[in-house]
Order: C-alpha cells, then structure tokens, then sequence
C-alpha cells in the first residue's frame, strides 16, 4: 500500500483521538496483514468506493470501547450499552471522514459510507488486488486497532495516462 | 466543558436547534455544547428525510447537519429545506469534509460547515455568525 494512501489514515486518527480522548495517542504497531483479520471486540466498519475501493474497521476491546465511552460521554455505562457501540461508530466516522478529506484534496475522489457495526469474527487477508494494512494506537482508554483494506481502480485527476 | 455566553435571539428566547446525525453519541454530544452556549433542542432527526418533516415541525433557528447519513444525505436533505424555507439556517457538521463537499453544501443552501470533531469554540463562532442580526447583542467570546 502506499504511503500516501497510509499516511492521512495515520494523521486522521491520530489528530481525532487526541482531540476526542485529550491525551496523546502514540502510533504501536503499522504493518501489512498477512493473516485474516480477527475482531478483537467493538468493532465499526466503514466503506469507501471511487477511485480507490475498500472498507476500514476501527476495532477495540469491550473493555476499552467502554472506558471510551465513558469518558466521551460523561456518563457511567455499561459494557451493554448501545451508546458504547454508537461511539466506537462514530470514532470510526470521524479518523475515516479526515483521512478521506485529506486523500479526495489530494485527488483521489471516492465516497463515505455510514459507519455500521461489525460483528463478523474474521475478514479478509491480503491478496493479488487488495492489500490490508493494519496499525494501532495506545491511548490511555486502550489500544485502538484500525484494519484498512484497499484496493486502487483508477487513475488520479491529473495523472497522466501513459502508453503501454 | 468550557462556559460560553448564552447566544440567544433578539426576542431574549433561547437559540432553538435542530440536531441531524445518524449517530446518537453525536447528536449527543452536539446537544450538550449547543445547551453550553444556552440554546433549546426542539428537534432530533438520524437521517435527512426526518429532519426535513421534522424541520417543518420544530422550525428552528438553527440545523446542525451531519452530511453521511443513510436514506437520505445531509446535502440533499439541506437543499430541500432551504427549497421550503428559503430563511432556513443550516450548518453543516461532517468528519467529511473535502472542499468539493463543502462547496456542494454551500451552493444548496448550507450557511456554514464545521468539521467534525467539533471544538465547541468554533461552534459557538460559527453559531453566532450565521445567527448575525438574529441574536441578541452582548453574547461574548467563550469566557
């Protein structure tokens, strides 16, 4: 996968943890999957399609998706609640939606789908069209892992189209 | 939260909102900053064709107006309020928020666009620069 397809995904979720949890949220682990991808708890996931296709999954431990929560909504919960999946959602939403805006004013034009939970167990794996990226950040509410599958259909704006 | 001057209408009523968002720890979190800068939640809406009939309903000051949303998009649902209610006042609040969407918004209508994760001081300034002669003086800086 390409850096600067890597990288906005990388400031994107690094500028809204921050700004959401208030703390700073160091980046643990970047690597490209080789293994199917396994949920690790409250997962969201959310489809992009244009000139680059694919879906991302933000994905956290019950346990952090509920100190999360908690914490972003001021309130005491439990690890039940609807509101602690709505806001594993909507930090899904918001890293996506700034990565996005990033890459399409870079050119790349594709479209956001509403975030939706995820519950299937595994995912995909790399293979010869799709690469799967996956990174995750240690803040102080937990280890949130994002799992970014991708694959380019077309040409950029402005890239030029050159004889084979 | 920070504590802001009350922003309210000339009338001395309280600022009243609309607040669209398909998630509900957005429309949450949305209502909880705009009952910071003093104003009054008439009406919540998840997807853009219940905020158009619930617009008709509440009329409010003021829409916030996520853009992703299922059924119908913020940006459509935006153009056929301001079709209805030319006076309407819709800010668009959206994580997605290239300069292509944003232009889109504007041009059907939308007054304003805040990127999401809101910081409520920017809200509060855009709040009461959309308002403009509709809110009452004296609403200062956030304090």
């Amino acid at each position: 996968m390409k850096m600067e397809l890597i990288q906005p995904f990388v400031n994107a979720a690094d500028a809204v943890l921050a700004q959401m949890l208030e703390c700073t949220p160091t980046l643990d682990k970047l690597s490209m999957e080789e293994e199917a991808y396994r949920r690790k708890g409250v997962a969201a996931l959310v489809m992009v399609k244009g000139q680059i296709e694919g879906r991302i999954i933000l994905d956290v431990d019950p346990e952090t998706a509920l100190r999360m929560a908690c914490r972003l909504t001021g309130t005491e919960l439990n690890g039940t609640d609807d509101l602690v999946r709505e806001t594993v959602c909507e930090l899904a939403n918001q890293v996506i939606g700034n990565a996005v805006t990033t890459l399409n004013d870079q050119g790349c034009q594709f479209h956001v789908y509403p975030p939706q939970a995820h519950t299937e167990e595994h995912g995909a794996k790399s293979n010869e069209d799709t690469e799967v990226l996956v990174m995750s950040f240690e803040t102080p509410c937990g280890t949130v892992y994002m799992n970014i599958a991708m694959h380019y259909l077309r040409r950029r704006r402005g890239e030029v189209v050159t004889a084979s | 939260m920070e504590q802001f001057a009350p922003v309210q209408r000339k009338d001395g009523q309280p600022v009243r909102y609309l607040v669209v968002d398909d998630s509900v720890f957005a429309r949450k979190n949305l209502i909880r900053m705009v009952e910071s800068f003093g104003g009054k939640v008439v009406g919540e809406a998840g997807d853009g064709v219940t905020a158009i009939s619930e617009y008709g309903k509440a009329e409010p000051d003021i829409v916030l107006m996520d853009i992703t949303m299922p059924q119908m998009e913020g940006i459509e649902a935006a153009e056929q309020i301001v079709r209805q209610h030319p006076e309407a006042r819709i800010v668009m609040v959206s994580s997605v928020g290239y300069q292509e969407n944003i232009v889109a918004a504007l041009q059907r209508g939308a007054r304003h666009f805040v990127q999401k994760p809101v910081k409520p001081e920017v809200l509060y300034e855009v709040i009461k620069y959309v308002l403009g002669d509709e809110a009452a003086k004296g609403a200062g800086a956030g304090a």
